[in-house]
């Protein structure tokens, strides 16, 4: 193997992780929903798409850099989320699987066409002044927008790795989670906690909006590929588990720059399903994620 | 009971206000009206929404103002012109022609697109409505043995060996020959005519310089990362792009994050790099890049109508090729129709086999179609983008402005 061939093998890789920590974010989001609540959010890339839209409408509008926008989004979408949890969800809980399919299927169309009818069906994308700019570490080049973003989702997943493990609330839905009887028993509001969850998960993909559209451009379209991704990441790296969904974007992040570097770069989608796949076969329960049996 | 034809004061009013009117009416608007039965009503369908919606509305432009052009050089016609939007969708596009057809459109005019025009075409050969193509490379459009197309625009190998002719005297005024290339294409119907066309002319075209890659992507590609990086990892002194808009801005973006500079982005017959919304988003970057296209001749007086009806009603937009055939299309299925006196469609295609234009907006020989409707009189110019103006600098007798190659690095302070 040539020094070339290694180093344009590590940049692939870098690129990679760092693409792969906002994908692990955006799928967080529908991880923890899940895993407290076993809902499936169907409206999950639908969800990231309009954060992506109030990013862009952040800077086109009110000059704000979709960075600086983030905090304001995560909290929107807190809001919205625990709204549509205490008022839409809510009642399907317990309901027929495909009742709740159904129910948020409604919520991503209404998503969709809402982002069609507001911004019509072109391109948005923002210009930023990094946009053009990257670090040199040693031979390798870093993307200075990727970067920031993977730090910023970074920064998003300790926050709610301290809020799940230090704080009463986060303790409480854990608990929820684990146990929903014993819950009860102890007299704990899980209905409220459910909703607190939905609107954390809601924040996550919210604040994954934020960040992706520094990276891509949005069309209100890109939903169904961004739910389709979420699906991959979560179920690779284990349905319901934190840790899971990270390692999981980390892995299709990766998966999908080096499949573009050693076949065909238009394949590399190709390579995420591969790996959906032989994970589906060999270990369905995902690689972070707990056995059902 | 007999009435009697009287000439009230209403009557007598509304006589003296039509022919003030008509008298009043430019010359050759009121020669229009008295040789055309009805007028031509054409359907113009264009990916004005979707991925390609920046560059069908710039196509669409050159026809807004297409009535006014005529006007202005005295051509005694005016067209209605019913615009139709084929959302970057080729099944779409088939739906829009059929609605055109329905509404009674006597001849379409469109698509951008390769796929999305093939798919008119169909339409148009199962219902025989004439289809004047203003913009669309792949070959099969005229190789299929239709009927009812013409095309008014090169074919992907006469873009190539237009573009790659214009590469040779590149490098001879230049006096720098690369030794490699790089191909970046995407992977769509017109791309990847472009890059087959490449490969089989190649060999036979004596280029100096080898492509040691090809690398395709998908139109919608949102990152081009992973692509740029494998295209500077081949060390090729020259990039060939076969891009659309959007994919043409990530791939400069990337090339200046991954710090790649090649001698030089040669486009070798495609869109992208001037178009305006390419220009205004990259900025200085975009200086330097180098398409190799069909242009408008600045020299033309119909050119300069254009131009100037362009500027005046859309004075933000740069009018480019996408402008510039668009309004061909509609000059020519307003000649047609002056031909065949009628808007009978197989009168129209009949016109439009036998019509010679000699004074048209964009560069070459008169607007001829051969027996499979292809005009084979369209030539390239070499366009080079310098402070955010797409500008001619090959040939050399219609340059104006000198070539910069080498490229300029991406921080050269001759990028401001």
């Amino acid at each position: 193997m040539t020094y070339d061939f290694l180093l344009s093998l590590a940049q692939a890789i870098a690129k990679g992780l760092l693409t792969g920590m906002v994908y692990g974010l955006m799928a967080l989001g529908l991880s923890v929903i899940f895993g407290v609540m076993r809902i499936v959010n169907f409206a999950h890339g639908e969800m990231m798409v309009v954060g992506m839209y109030l990013a862009w409408m952040g800077l086109e509008y009110f000059e704000v850099t979709p960075m600086l926008a983030l905090p304001a989004i995560a909290a929107i979408f807190f809001v919205a989320g625990y709204a549509l949890q205490r008022g839409l969800v809510s009642p399907f809980i317990g309901r027929p699987e495909h009742q709740q399919f159904l129910l948020l299927l409604a919520v991503a169309i209404l998503l969709v066409n809402a982002c069609l009818a507001i911004a019509g069906p072109d391109s948005r994308g923002v210009q930023l002044e990094a946009q053009f700019d990257s670090y040199e570490v040693g031979p390798l080049v870093f993307d200075a927008v990727r970067l920031h973003a993977a730090l910023a989702a970074v920064a998003i997943a300790l926050v709610l790795w301290l809020f799940f493990t230090r704080t009463r609330t986060g303790k409480s839905i854990r608990a929820a989670a684990d146990n929903h009887l014993g819950a009860l028993v102890v007299g704990l509001d899980v209905r409220r906690l459910y909703a607190v969850t939905f609107g954390i998960g809601a924040a996550c993909v919210g604040a994954a909006g934020a960040l992706m559209i520094t990276i891509i451009p949005v069309t209100p379209f890109l939903a169904n590929e961004y739910t389709l991704l979420a699906f991959v990441i979560v179920i690779v790296g284990g349905l319901g588990s934190m840790t899971g969904a990270l390692m999981g974007g980390l892995l299709i992040g990766v998966s999908e720059a080096l499949a573009g570097l050693l076949f065909e770069p238009s394949l590399k989608s190709m390579f995420s399903f591969g790996l959906l796949i032989l994970v589906l076969l060999l270990r369905p329960q995902g690689l972070f994620g707990r056995s059902g049996r | 009971m007999k009435t009697r034809n009287t000439i009230t004061r209403r009557t007598l009013g509304k006589a003296t206000l039509g022919a003030a009117t008509l008298l009043g009416a430019p010359l050759p608007l009121r020669f229009a009206h008295a040789q055309a039965p009805a007028n031509l009503k054409v359907g113009l369908l264009l990916p004005t929404s979707g991925l390609q919606a920046q560059i069908g509305q710039a196509c669409r432009k050159g026809a807004d103002v297409a009535n006014e052009v005529f006007a202005d050089v005295k051509m005694p016609v005016s067209l209605d012109i019913v615009n139709y939007d084929t959302e970057t969708k080729p099944d779409v596009a088939r739906t829009q022609a059929e609605k055109a057809i329905d509404a009674g459109c006597h001849v379409l005019v469109g698509a951008f697109d390769s796929g999305q025009t093939i798919a008119i075409a169909q339409v148009c050969e199962q219902r025989g409505i004439p289809l004047i193509v203003n913009i669309a490379a792949a070959p099969q459009i005229t190789e299929q043995g239709y009927k009812w197309v013409v095309r008014n625009f090169p074919t992907a190998p006469m873009l190539i060996t237009g573009a790659l002719a214009l590469h040779k005297e590149i490098f001879k005024a230049s006096g720098k020959t690369p030794k490699t290339a790089v191909m970046m294409s995407v992977n769509d119907t017109f791309g990847t005519s472009m890059i087959n066309g490449i490969k089989a002319l190649f060999p036979k075209l004596d280029m100096p310089y080898e492509i040691v890659e090809t690398i395709s992507y998908d139109p919608a590609a949102k990152d081009l990362s992973v692509e740029v990086g494998k295209a500077k990892a081949t060390k090729a002194d020259l990039l060939l792009p076969v891009s659309r808009l959007n994919d043409a801005k990530l791939l400069v973006q990337e090339m200046v994050k991954q710090r790649w500079e090649p001698m030089g982005v040669l486009n070798p017959g495609a869109p992208g790099l001037y178009e305006q919304d390419f220009l205004k988003t990259m900025g200085k970057y975009s200086d330097f890049l180098v398409s190799n296209v069909p242009w408008l001749d600045p020299k033309i007086a119909m050119t300069q109508a254009l131009e100037k009806r362009h500027a005046a009603k859309y004075p933000n937009d740069q009018l480019d090729l996408n402008g510039g055939f668009t309004f061909e299309g509609m000059l020519i299925a307003a000649q047609a129709w002056m031909a065949a006196k009628s808007t009978k469609p197989d009168a129209l295609m009949d016109a439009l086999r036998k019509l010679k234009i000699d004074q048209h907006v964009m560069v070459g020989g008169p607007i001829q179609f051969d027996a499979k409707g292809q005009n084979v009189n369209i030539k390239a110019a070499a366009v080079e983008n310098f402070k955010r103006k797409p500008t001619v600098v090959m040939p050399l007798d219609s340059a104006a402005a000198p070539l910069v190659f080498p490229m300029p690095g991406w921080n050269d302070k001759r990028r401001t």
